[in-house]
């Protein structure tokens, strides 16, 4: 096996490197001072700017740059294919993405075209003293379980790595590495799909994902009409409102606010479950919040197993002296 | 327009938390008597994108099923939402392969189906969740790939897909064949009406085996894997939880205030 070092697929947001390139460059570091190995990273983009010596200044030792204004958002026949040819020149045995619009589409298809090994969305990555293989540990049945998954012989071994879920690597403007530009132009008759649009969508208020407290609902509010309950909530805490997915087939919910395995994974500081019961498709969506409150009249709820806080009652009772008594606290 | 469908079926997801319960010997997950499985969800959706195509394309809609015999439920299931032909792939050979595996299998038997214009799969499966087979599935047959549609629809023999990303979606184009994976903002899947599950019901289900897919065993062997799992756990949580109560409900709800308020 001729396969050596750590290589991070980087993305650049609004012509910076983006959060989970930072956090990527510190994990991948960790990794290759354990093998002994080098860090390199590549780039993506129309323009990149200073860019490599900045991830060189995250702790990369090389940065492959590859510039083509048909790179210049995410084409995922065109990342592919330069993705892949580096990956062919330089050899890797870690290749590391980020779990983004990005790397969720990327990962796959590079590790279908270099046929590696490759687990998404991964919580934890470390190498294995003994046998120096990757450990990825990444959440199945919607996280109610981890698995620890090994490639112990398809390489590169890849993983996409969660969001926040490593702190971001020191920035070290001394440190010296080597930036490559990458060679060959991009064959424009691989490319079949074309991008015909991007469309921005401008939510209300706070996006879910990005919220400091989510309010909940299940199928026990009843109705649309009493959602409102819980945006009242919400809006006294600067927060937005989730619902369960049963609530949203209803339809008392847009499905853009479906908290769980097939709808968004939120982790609030503050998560108030209201009259939901806890299956363990929601409650893979909300696992990752600092503090859990359930509000739910049966006491012997699922989701009371997995709160800090709860109250047995019905909710209709409780939801407007909270949010009255939040008002007051929060305004003194 | 002729669709292929990719399902797979799946543990109940919507079973809570206390009847969840694993093997971490045998890195399985012991599924808890009396809950029968389900499609996973995702392929569900998949399985209505493909029916609201046929609606307005016409067409053929095949499903192929990678599992037990068991299986032909969900490819009933799908028969029964709007499918016409369907068929389970289960071999002593197929039992716990990887992403590579399985992509291997589903694309002989798609390969043998052939005469298609579109394979669609769910984005991940609702079980192990391993979010690939579908876009090792499309390097295997050579097609174009889009992931995480949100809608699709076919306009002048090509296809016009909504890719969903984080802050809004995408607009992509792509010709026929390609595979496309679906994702739950697709929509709803219809409730079958009575008569197709009837269909369903009296509809026989060929199971096909490694040799009638022309399947090879070295592709299958599981020394060749890509990947492995060497664990499975179910993360302990230490949470406790503080039961806040009051004289009236009124009052237990200003002591959580109270409480959260110091926390935030």
């Amino acid at each position: 096996m001729d396969n050596k070092g750590v290589l991070v697929c980087g993305e650049i947001a609004e012509g910076k490197l983006a959060p989970i390139t930072i956090e990527l460059l510190g994990v991948g570091r960790k990794l290759a001072d354990e093998l002994g190995e080098e860090l390199s990273a590549l780039l993506m983009g129309s323009k990149t700017g200073g860019l490599g010596q900045e991830a060189i200044a995250y702790g990369a030792d090389k940065v492959y740059v590859a510039e083509d204004s048909l790179l210049d958002n995410y084409n995922s026949d065109a990342y592919t294919q330069v993705a892949a040819n580096l990956c062919l020149k330089v050899l890797p045995s870690i290749m590391l993405l980020g779990h983004t619009d990005v790397g969720c589409d990327l990962a796959p298809r590079l590790n279908g075209r270099l046929g590696g090994g490759l687990a998404m969305d991964c919580l934890a990555l470390s190498v294995d003293p003994a046998t120096k293989l990757l450990v990825s540990t990444r959440p199945v049945f919607g996280g109610n379980a981890h698995a620890g998954m090994i490639s112990k012989s398809a390489r590169p071994q890849m993983a996409t790595l969660r969001l926040k879920i490593v702190p971001p690597a020191e920035r070290n403007d001394s440190r010296q590495g080597e930036v490559i530009p990458v060679e060959g132009k991009i064959d424009p008759s691989a490319l079949k799909v074309k991008v015909v649009d991007r469309i921005k969508e401008e939510v209300e208020g706070v996006k879910l994902e990005d919220a400091e407290v989510v309010v909940s609902g299940g199928r026990g509010i009843g109705s649309a009409q009493n959602f409102e309950m819980l945006w009242e909530l919400a809006r006294v805490l600067g927060g937005t409102v989730g619902a369960t997915r049963p609530a949203c087939d209803d339809g008392w919910a847009p499905m853009t606010l479906q908290v769980g395995q097939t709808g968004k994974v939120v982790s609030p500081k503050l998560y108030i479950a209201v009259a939901l019961s806890g299956a363990i498709q929601h409650i893979a969506g909300c696992l990752g919040s600092k503090y859990i409150v359930a509000i739910n009249k049966d006491n012997e709820a699922n989701i009371f197993s997995v709160a800090h806080f709860g109250i047995v009652a019905d909710h209709k009772e409780i939801l407007p002296a909270l949010t009255a008594k939040f008002k007051e606290l929060l305004s003194a | 327009m002729n669709i292929i469908v990719c399902v797979k079926q799946v543990l109940d997801p919507e079973i809570p938390p206390a009847k969840f319960k694993i093997d971490p010997e045998a890195k399985q997950v012991i599924p808890p008597p009396g809950v029968p499985p389900v499609i996973s969800l995702f392929d569900e959706r998949a399985v209505e994108a493909a029916c609201r195509l046929k609606d307005k394309q016409g067409g053929t809609i095949t499903v192929i099923s990678l599992g037990p015999e068991k299986a032909s439920e969900v490819v009933k299931h799908a028969i029964a939402m709007g499918a016409d032909e369907g068929y389970v792939l289960q071999d002593e050979a197929f039992e716990n392969l990887d992403s590579f595996g399985i992509a291997y299998v589903l694309g002989k038997a798609i390969q043998k189906i052939g005469g298609y214009d579109l394979v669609l799969c769910g984005r991940q499966s609702a079980d192990w969740g391993n979010s690939q087979v579908g876009s090792i599935l499309a390097e295997i047959l050579g097609i174009p790939v889009i992931t995480l549609a949100g809608d699709i629809e076919a306009v002048d023999k090509k296809l016009r897909v909504k890719r969903i990303v984080r802050d809004g979606y995408e607009v992509l184009e792509a010709p026929m064949p390609s595979l496309v994976t679906v994702s739950n903002e697709i929509g709803l899947p219809r409730l079958p009406a009575g008569v197709r599950i009837m269909i369903a019901a009296r509809k026989q289900v060929p199971v096909w085996k490694a040799q009638d897919i022309g399947a090879e065993s070295s592709q299958l062997d599981k020394a060749n894997a890509h990947t492995e799992v060497t664990s499975l756990s179910v993360p302990t949580r230490k949470t406790e939880c503080e039961i806040v109560t009051g004289d009236t409900p009124g009052q237990a709800a200003e002591n959580l205030a109270a409480k959260l308020a110091e926390l935030l």
